[in-house]
């Protein structure tokens, strides 16, 4: 991790080490070199090669690599290998996930709260006895979406009209600070990890983070830039909205109770309550308007919000998993991999 | 120029949910009973009708019903 502590918040990252063939490949690609073709019958499509590959494909919509072209965004052979994994990645999913097309009992479901000692969570074990260690882990892990957050949401808006365009940019409107960027969650996420000791340069974790934890915001963008994926692309934006306030409460409960500064705090603090209201807003201004003009679309939202469900129970597992086992959560850098 | 009207204000729009808070647009201020008072900025603000919110009078979700889940952990 050495060089990336002094890297200015807004330059763009280094490419990462590949991990397998797949994410070889896409590296290769993107320094120019010849594209061997890949293979993506065995792949495993939440694994770290596979989410890796995906990653730096997406990485160049948003804020591409050092040394990278910008032109690459459009370069067939990078959309080839592009549309190969997020087919593999897209078909394990409907194959995982559990159809259905009730949107109002799957909101139901998501707006009851579990609680007492019997609840596995990650929030959870960090409210009760985490360590400052895990906690400062957590964050490097969401680091890969909060350093962007709302990005791969905004895909969507020109996908919507009408009304549920206009609620889904009033949520968005917030996340980005309501025009005022020292609140924009981005930023009160960088200021959070600088004072609990991480980098927030944009990036920094990417090369630690495994494929559980990239999966998570390969899926969100997957859904922003399909437009034929607009209804699970709002059904991932709710089921985030939905479930995080009380989440962002145990992480408060947390910080406090590990001594973090306030800028360590105000980010979840600033969602306990933005949240609260961002549920009511995303329910009542983007779900039941967007089903009421395109109804076709309920079976694509519940399939948001249950990938999205699937893929966070994967990372929290991968996480409890590995604390319980007294290990790290994240990848060990490669040796002199990581200036 | 969009042409100047004198008609009255649009009146304030209070959405009353049924499980939870109050929602208002725009930046509001809250008085409370001992004559403090809360301020919002957002486009939208929940204010707790359950007074279960710890943040009272902003809702913080708590009006969420909630299931009771027992150790399986030590
Ligand atoms: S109405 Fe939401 S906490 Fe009271
Ligand atoms: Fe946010
Ligand atoms: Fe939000």
């Amino acid at each position: 991790m050495t060089g990336t502590l002094d890297r200015p918040r807004t330059a763009a990252p280094e490419l990462p080490t590949p991990r397998g063939p797949l994410s070889g490949a896409v590296v290769a690609a993107l320094r120019g070199d010849p594209v061997p073709a890949v293979d993506t019958a065995d792949a495993d499509p939440y694994g770290d090669d596979l989410q890796l590959a995906l990653h730096c494909c997406y990485e160049l919509h948003y804020r591409g690599f050092a040394g990278v072209d910008d032109d690459r965004e459009w370069d067939p052979a990078v959309l080839g290998l592009r549309r190969q994994l997020e087919q593999v990645f897209l078909a394990a999913l409907r194959a995982d996930v559990e159809p259905g097309d009730d949107v109002a009992a799957e909101v139901e479901s998501l707006l009851v709260e579990p609680v007492g000692p019997g609840v596995r969570g990650v929030s959870h074990h960090l409210q009760r006895d985490g360590t400052l260690g895990q906690l400062r882990e957590y964050v490097a892990h969401r680091s890969i979406y909060h350093l962007k957050e709302a990005d791969p949401q905004a895909w969507v808006i020109p996908r919507l009209s009408g009304p549920a365009k206009a609620g889904l940019v009033t949520v968005e409107h917030d996340e980005y600070g309501s025009g005022r960027p020292e609140r924009m969650h981005s930023t009160l996420f960088a200021e959070m990890m600088v004072e609990i000791g991480l980098s927030d340069a944009y990036g920094a974790y990417v090369e630690q983070a495994p494929g559980a934890t990239l999966a998570e915001v390969n899926l969100m963008t997957l859904c922003g830039l399909h437009r034929g994926l607009r209804g699970a692309s709002v059904g991932q934006f709710a089921m985030v909205e939905l479930t995080s306030s009380p989440g962002s409460e145990r992480l408060v409960k947390a910080m406090r109770r590990l001594g973090c500064g306030p800028a360590a705090i105000r980010f979840y603090d600033e969602h306990v309550e933005a949240d609260a209201v961002h549920e009511q807003v995303v329910r009542r201004s983007v779900l039941d308007p967007l089903l009421a003009a395109e109804p076709e679309l309920a079976a694509d939202v519940v399939f948001g919000i249950r990938a999205s469900s699937l893929l966070a129970e994967r990372m929290g597992e991968h996480l409890l998993g590995c604390w319980e086992r007294g290990t790290t959560s994240l990848r060990t850098t490669p040796t002199g991999s990581a200036g | 120029m969009v042409e100047r009207r004198l008609a009255r204000p649009e009146p304030t729009r209070i959405v009353l949910t049924e499980e939870g808070p109050a929602l208002v647009s725009g930046p509001v201020e809250l008085e409370l009973p001992d004559g403090s008072r809360v301020r919002s900025d957002r486009a939208v603000t929940a204010v707790c009708h359950c007074r279960r919110s710890k943040r009272y009078p902003i809702c913080d979700a708590s009006h969420r019903r909630k299931v009771r889940q027992e150790g399986r952990e030590a």
